[in-house]
């Protein structure tokens, strides 16, 4: 039937299942990608779902990597097509040489085929209805069918499935058995029926060691609960929703008092962003450590709050979850495309301070970290996380916390410091690093209350509109800005093996892609030296590497080269020597599409140039 | 300008409450504020308030909005921290701030601009939640700061400075409060000091979301013939429920009015409230009772004054958070951070 050979690849190739969304696929899914994970094989899932609840194709998609390739690679080496809906797109997505896995139970004519893959028919739907009568148990007991028919196609261990099903039925007997007999079930069909396994095959392996399977969102929301964040306000929005509901998850895990069962944290759902941000900055000015998570409209809402922390000077963390804009884009799909938005947010003269977390394990770090950096700043700070980290299951190292670690609270005159007669201008740039000291509300009688708004005031927050002294702090907050390139994450960069003229510039979720597309473009015979950036403001390096090297591409998930343009507007550098490679159709950026888009640039740099050709 | 200090003389002889403070401890700068505003006599009757309950100044948190009445903080409790925050904003900055510490007073303040239209949803919110604060609107009707605009709580019919007859209807902030759930709902008239002190005092004692519209003439865009907010009108049309005195262990704040029956509710503080009823039907603790009595009177075009509904028991947001009596801001690492080893189980459970 097939005219090109079937693929054939142990532990490297893609899956992908297209279901409907609301059929209980998703955690026959997952289970698929752990039960990989346990082979000791890394594998990358991302769910490609739709802004809607049941009724609508979804797919969910299982990069099988024993090389570690976490970044989306593009293309699909086994369709499991359980949509009617999708099924044109979905088999004609396939790799040539590649599967094709459907319910047989309806014949299909021949014409809904392809001739260069391999279809693989598991009547699905007639073995349920034999087997179950109730329609819910159908539905649900499908997916764990078709589950055991794949652990036979791909020749995975039966038993690191059922150890699995333990797991997450422990203590269910009932539930648990009948999914073992599905499983089964699906997998002695298979066994009987066809040709087991196919080209693609799961072997075990030891390429996962101890790394851990998280989504991004929970790992930053266990980062607030680390970096002591007492108070969360938030409003549901896509694809951050699920911050706050980590967060409250955790919190009754670990903040409750294990004597009076008391909450030693408060979560309130916001009646919109604007009550959310303001929730975070009242708590904030009264010293605690506040959040809220949202994504690029909710940011658009908190805009003018956003202003008036940075000018009255009140720490915030905000988490923005980024998804595809403008407007309400594309909820569900992926994107970098709010540098812009965050770094300059507000009306006025605005700068703010952004983190650039690559996996869920940074985000953790930097959820935590954003805390002390909102205190010792007294200004917002944003955790950049993108769909595809915060809603996708990503394999990385285990989370670190140092115990002796204490939070940085900032600059807080005490009661102490108050009596012992300490100047208190709220205002005043007493260390030189444009940092004033603050007070909290209610600290001292007669010392250190001052009036904080919105408003121009001079250094002891005195309502004034005298130009000089506007400027005077308008001036101190470009020197603490200038102060926090030194306190943010620094880049990491990694030199290519021989010196090169090129370099390249990535951050956030691109990393994986970048990574694997390094050692494409080194096959194709590029050399490039990569810079991660992991927060703005930019610290000196960026500049460095901007100076030693010719051409330097900026690899983003936006239209407008957001964080090129940054670059350009806070270097002052001649943007012709930063070429944007830009990818924005919604799905993650892959190494092969920047490895095409790199290489095609270089490749053209490498042709003669005319005037050498004439002379 | 309200950088303008205000001189810290006063009498020996002034009177001193039981923490040896004089009203003057309680006094802010010097008001910006137009001469005869009634937003004047709001803060003074806020700083008398403060005075009498003998509250340290410091232990109580003011926050505000945009716009005249969003300015006035800074015009009371000097040796208090003030926010003057996002217009109609005030009620999302006051709840995160009471969230981080439970244990200081908050005093929110706004006005009918910064409630009624542009922080209508936050105001609206920060009530049904059940935010232990006292919430004042000093109500003019009109946007002073911008010069003469209508506001939400304008009246249908009334007239501008402009001579603009207002065609939408009018929002009352009291009858939403009694609906969405306040638990102490009133309101009173800037020019009668012997009924908003008491009304301050006792919203200040209450455990729970306080609610006092504040009638409060603009003497410079709502006070002429054709208004509903002006001096005159307010005086013709209004129908106090009843008055309160405010017992704090001490002598209770005086008031002499007419005689009547008396209703003592004992608040969260141990404080107490006298009811000296006028209307012998009125019960305010009956919230529908309270909402037909608003609605009757108001179609008849009387303002009713006074406090409209309590509830005694009522429960705040902290309550419903079951959160730690221990003020969170003072938390601190070693009881907010899991710590590694749990980490490492962590770790263990996603592999």
């Amino acid at each position: 039937m097939s005219d090109k050979k079937p693929l054939s690849s142990v532990n490297d190739f893609v899956v992908r299942f297209a279901n409907v969304n609301g059929s209980g696929s998703a955690s026959a899914n997952e289970m698929f990608a752990r039960a990989i994970l346990r082979h000791g094989v890394p594998v990358s899932p991302r769910n490609i779902f739709p802004s809607n609840i049941q009724g609508l194709p979804t797919w969910y998609e299982v990069r099988v990597t024993e090389d570690g390739h976490l970044g989306a690679r593009g293309g699909v080496d086994l369709m499991v097509a359980m949509n009617p809906q999708t099924w044109d797109k979905d088999v004609a997505g396939i790799e040539p040489g590649g599967y094709l896995f459907y319910d047989s139970t309806k014949p299909m004519p021949s014409t809904k085929f392809r001739d260069d893959i391999t279809v693989i028919g598991v009547p699905l739907t007639a073995i349920t209805n034999s087997t179950y009568t109730d329609p819910r148990q159908r539905q649900l007991f499908k997916n764990i069918i078709y589950l055991g028919s794949l652990s036979a196609l791909l020749d995975m261990d039966p038993k690191l499935i059922e150890q699995l099903i333990g797991e997450q039925y422990k203590g269910k007997e009932k539930l648990l058995s009948s999914n073992v007999h599905a499983l089964h079930l699906g997998r002695d069909w298979a066994l009987q029926n066809l040709k087991c396994p196919i080209g693609l095959r799961v072997k075990k392996s030891d390429k996962v060691g101890d790394r851990i399977f998280i989504e991004g969102n929970s790992a930053a929301a266990l980062g607030a609960v680390y970096g002591g964040a007492t108070v969360c306000a938030w409003y549901p929005i896509t694809p951050s929703s699920s911050v706050a509901e980590a967060f409250t998850a955790h919190c009754k895990k670990y903040r409750h008092d294990p004597e009076t069962g008391k909450a030693k944290y408060a979560i309130v759902q916001g009646e919109d962003e604007l009550a959310s941000i303001g929730i975070v900055i009242g708590a904030s000015w009264n010293g605690a450590r506040a959040f809220t998570a949202t994504s690029g409209p909710g940011i658009s809402l908190m805009t003018e709050f956003i202003g008036l922390s940075y000018f009255a000077e009140i720490p915030a963390v905000i988490m923005n979850i980024q998804r595809a804009g403008p407007s309400t884009g594309m909820p569900t799909r992926t994107q970098q495309c709010d540098i812009i938005a965050c770094a300059y947010a507000s009306h006025g003269d605005t700068k703010h301070v952004l983190l650039f977390p690559e996996d869920p394990a940074e985000a953790f770090e930097f959820a935590a970290a954003a805390f002390d950096l909102a205190e010792r700043l007294q200004t917002t700070i944003f955790l950049m996380l993108d769909l595809d980290i915060g809603m996708n299951h990503r394999l990385c190292r285990p989370l670190k916390w140092d115990d002796a670690k204490q939070y940085d609270r900032g600059k807080v005159m005490t009661t102490e410091m108050l009596e012992e007669g300490r100047d208190f201008g709220r205002y005043l740039d007493v260390d030189g690093d444009g940092i004033p000291y603050r007070t909290y509300p209610g600290t001292h009688p007669t010392k250190g209350s001052y009036f904080t708004r919105g408003t121009s005031r001079d250094r002891y927050a005195r309502y004034s509109e005298e130009g000089s002294v506007y400027a005077d702090n308008m001036q101190r907050l470009v020197r603490k800005f200038e102060t926090a390139q030194d306190l943010v994450p620094r880049p990491l960069q990694a030199n290519a093996e021989r010196p090169t003229k090129y370099g390249v510039i990535y951050f956030g979720s691109t990393s994986p892609a970048m990574d694997e597309a390094i050692g494409l473009l080194e096959a194709r015979g590029h050399q490039l030296d990569r810079l991660r950036i992991r927060a703005f403001p930019f610290h000196s390096s960026v500049a460095s590497f901007l100076a030693e090297h010719d051409f330097v591409y900026v690899v983003e998930q936006n239209r407008d080269a957001q964080l090129r343009q940054l670059i350009v507007n806070e270097n002052g550098i001649d943007p012709v020597r930063l070429v944007p490679i830009v990818h924005y159709d919604g799905t993650p950026i892959t190494a092969r599409y920047i490895a095409k888009a790199i290489g095609d640039h270089q490749d053209h740099l490498k042709v003669t140039p005319l005037r050498k050709a004439v002379s | 300008m309200t950088y303008i200090a205000k001189p810290k003389f006063h009498h020996p002889g002034l009177k001193k409450n039981e923490l040896g403070y004089t009203h003057r401890d309680y006094e802010g700068k010097i008001s910006t504020l137009c001469a005869g505003c009634g937003h004047d006599s709001i803060t003074a009757s806020i700083i008398e308030a403060c005075y009498e309950l003998s509250i340290e100044p410091h232990r109580v948190a003011k926050i505000s909005g945009i716009g005249c009445s969003s300015k006035t903080p800074d015009y009371f409790l000097g040796n208090s921290h003030g926010f003057n925050s996002v217009h109609g904003r005030m009620p999302s900055v006051l709840t995160g701030a009471n969230l981080a510490n439970r244990d200081l007073i908050y005093l929110g303040v706004s006005g009918d601009g910064d409630s009624a239209s542009i922080g209508f949803g936050q105001f609206a919110h920060s009530i049904r939640r059940g935010v232990n604060m006292t919430y004042i609107v000093e109500n003019n009707g009109v946007y002073g700061l911008t010069k003469g605009q209508f506001s939400a709580t304008a009246d249908r019919g009334s007239k501008s400075k402009k001579g603009v007859t207002n065609t939408d209807n009018a929002i009352d902030l009291v009858a939403i409060a009694l609906q969405l759930g306040a638990t102490f709902v009133a309101r009173s008239f800037s020019g009668d000091k012997s009924q908003l002190v008491p009304l301050i005092a006792a919203a200040i004692g209450h455990r729970g979301a306080s609610f006092i519209d504040v009638i409060s003439p603009c003497i410079a865009f709502n006070n002429h013939a054709g208004s509903t907010k002006s001096f005159d009108y307010v005086r013709e049309h209004n129908d106090a429920v009843n008055r309160l005195d405010v017992l704090v262990g001490r002598d209770p704040i005086a008031v002499e009015y007419a005689p009547g029956t008396v209703q003592v509710v004992e608040q969260h503080d141990g404080s107490k409230i006298a009811l000296r009823k006028i209307d012998a039907d009125y019960d305010p603790h009956d919230r529908l009772g309270a909402q037909t009595f608003l609605q009757k009177h108001a179609a008849k075009g009387q303002i009713v004054t006074g406090l409209l509904y309590v509830d005694p028991d009522a429960e705040d947001l902290h309550t419903h958070l079951n959160t730690v009596e221990t003020p969170l801001n003072t938390l601190e690492a070693d009881t907010l951070c899991p710590g590694s080893a749990a980490l490492d189980k962590f770790n263990a459970s996603l592999r």
